[in-house]
């Protein structure tokens, strides 16, 4: 038989563990139209944690609501639609992520490890008085997770101390989660108040593309220094449509203005792991390798033998890339 | 009108063109005895401040770096760039090894109400921890608005337009001042201190604080359990043409 103090400190633990009944909020990324991919791959991981609830909050997004309604995993979805969230400001998703938590008690909040998840998740963390933890790669248990430091040239395992995690995911390092099983029933979020005088949003100058999203692509062409100049990237584009890929750069070719930054792949661009990443002109500097190491198969196209990505690559070709590419271009063109 | 009184976080780091070693009990990395640096996203926030000065924007730069002894260092390069003076928060190198940007956001939020700053600019991340997280903890902590990922920061009537580089492209938004920044690579292009300015930077005021000085609690959230080396990819082979490589891919059918 239990001493009654024993008993009373058991049922508050059960009480405890049943109020961070492993929850997990997960803040989803869309664009008041579509769901950005990669908060399939935070739902998987957060899946793994517990009873999966998104927030979807933006302006005029109940179809995105509805579309994260069907995603395999998805328990629940809250709505919140307000012109206060146009733009996504931290500044104004903050105090509804506060009132959804005092509501709900999540015991993990999730993000994509995105600009988007980037910029609103430490804000949030700071206000619950908790550590963030970055750009996870793996989940051990509900308290440890693993992450990468110095640019992926170290493994981080880490146990969290604070009652609520708030994380970021690294999207390629999960599956993504299916878009249809699910049943999730949608309801409007908690009141809270929605005026945000700190901050406005004045507009977006988007990269249009037709080629596939870079962060999900199965394969990836990246130019670097050797490309000599923006028009010569014409190359890189015109295997890039033979082979269904999308194309990024090392910073150097950023840097240099042959393309924008948001195309950029490394430590403090995007981080990718395609089933195949083809790296032509790039050196392999450790800040570009942060970005596009765990790639299944890494081809490079250098004609300096001795440059640092011949280290990584699977297959590598000491050539020049304008005699190379173009030859490539031609017999991957011929089935 | 015055100008901003702008505070500047200054990391320092390994040197980002160091190949960093684990060390063998996995507890973290080799440090000692390893080139360090200011963290290259700091560098940007003090050039962008120094501009700023330059532009009589603003009045005052204060840096701020938390760390051992040695980041004395890296503040004085703050003050050879342009920085007026610098604020030092000590810490013992052991319990450095365990402070995380919770702990910074806190001392630099306590200072910024102190020292009345009007915005506060600190790198996007640092290229050690990669949390991208203390710019944006600082901000909420003193409910100011925040512009991370700043790539142009321009002043217009009372408020600060800021373009800051997204996935998609870029973006602008404006911030009501007092606000926190962080700093993206292509804000600007810092400069180099001069020997001038160097020497003149050993002049300049420098004072030491503890954490406790502001009442920030230092005791670490998180247990790191381990730290070692990524997977070390298979070595590769040389192919001989396009032909022989586009072959391969396809066999594996990645063509």
């Amino acid at each position: 038989m239990f001493s009654s103090a024993k008993k009373i400190n058991f049922l508050r633990q059960t009480l405890t563990t049943l109020c961070r009944n492993n929850s997990t909020l997960v803040i989803a990324e869309h664009n008041n139209q579509k769901l950005i991919p990669s908060t399939l791959n935070t739902i998987t991981a957060a899946s793994s944690l517990g009873e999966v609830t998104c927030l979807v909050a933006g302006t005029q997004c109940a179809q995105v609501a509805a579309e994260v309604a069907k995603v395999k995993g998805v328990k629940k979805v809250i709505l919140a639609d307000n012109e206060a969230y146009k733009g996504f400001l931290p500044e104004a998703l903050t105090p509804l992520l506060l009132a959804a938590q005092k509501q709900f008690k999540f015991s993990h909040i999730v993000a994509p490890a995105t600009a988007f998840g980037k910029n609103v998740a430490p804000r949030l963390a700071a206000k619950l008085d908790v550590s963030p933890i970055s750009d996870i790669i793996g989940i051990k248990d509900k308290e440890t997770f693993v992450r990468t430091i110095y640019a992926g040239n170290a493994i981080q395992t880490l146990k969290s101390k604070d009652d609520v995690k708030v994380i970021t995911v690294r999207g390629t390092a999960f599956e993504a989660a299916e878009v249809e099983g699910g049943a999730g029933a949608v309801e409007d979020a908690p009141a809270c108040d929605a005026k945000n005088d700190l901050s406005q949003f004045v507009g977006q100058e988007l990269s249009k593309s037709d080629r596939p999203e870079l962060t999900s692509a199965g394969t990836v062409i990246s130019g670097g220094r050797g490309m000599k100049n923006g028009e010569n990237f014409k190359l890189l584009y015109d295997l890039a449509d033979k082979m269904g890929a999308a194309v990024g750069a090392s910073r150097a070719a950023v840097d240099a203005g042959f393309v924008p930054n948001d195309m950029q792949v490394g430590q403090t661009g995007k981080i990718v792991a395609p089933d195949l990443y083809v790296a032509v002109g790039i050196s392999g500097a450790i800040q570009h390798l942060a970005g596009m190491k765990d790639s299944k198969v890494i081809v490079a196209i250098n004609k300096d033998p001795e440059a640092p990505i011949f280290q990584v690559a699977d297959y590598g070709i000491v050539q020049d890339l304008f005699k190379a590419v173009p030859e490539m271009t031609d017999l991957v063109s011929k089935k | 009108m015055s100008g901003f009184r702008i505070l500047v976080g200054c990391k320092r780091v390994i040197d980002y063109a160091v190949k960093v070693r684990v060390k063998p009990d996995k507890t973290g990395v080799v440090t000692e005895g390893v080139k360090h640096s200011m963290n290259p996203f700091d560098e940007i926030a003090v050039e962008e401040a120094v501009r700023m000065k330059e532009k009589k924007l603003a009045s005052e730069i204060i840096a701020v770096s938390c760390g051992p002894q040695q980041c004395q260092e890296t503040l004085r390069t703050a003050l050879a760039m342009g920085v007026d003076r610098a604020i030092h928060v000590i810490t013992e190198p052991k319990e450095y090894e365990s402070m995380q940007p919770i702990h910074v956001s806190k001392i630099l939020s306590k200072i910024a109400t102190e020292e009345k700053a009007d915005l506060v600019i600190v790198g996007k991340q640092a290229i050690d921890d990669d949390c991208n997280q203390t710019g944006q903890m600082t901000a909420s902590l003193l409910d100011w608005p925040q512009a991370t990922f700043a790539s142009k920061i321009e002043k217009s009537n009372g408020d600060l337009s800021v373009m800051r580089e997204i996935d998609g492209g870029l973006e602008t938004i404006k911030v009501k001042v007092p606000a926190v920044l962080t700093s993206d690579l292509r804000l600007n292009e810092p400069r180099y201190a001069t020997l001038p300015n160097i020497m003149k930077a050993k002049k300049k005021p420098l004072v030491t604080k503890k954490p406790s000085d502001y009442g920030v609690d230092i005791t670490p959230r998180q247990e790191i359990v381990s730290v070692e080396d990524p997977p070390v990819r298979q070595a590769g082979q040389k192919v001989e043409s396009v032909e022989e490589l586009v072959t391969k891919l396809k066999e594996a059918g990645l063509v």
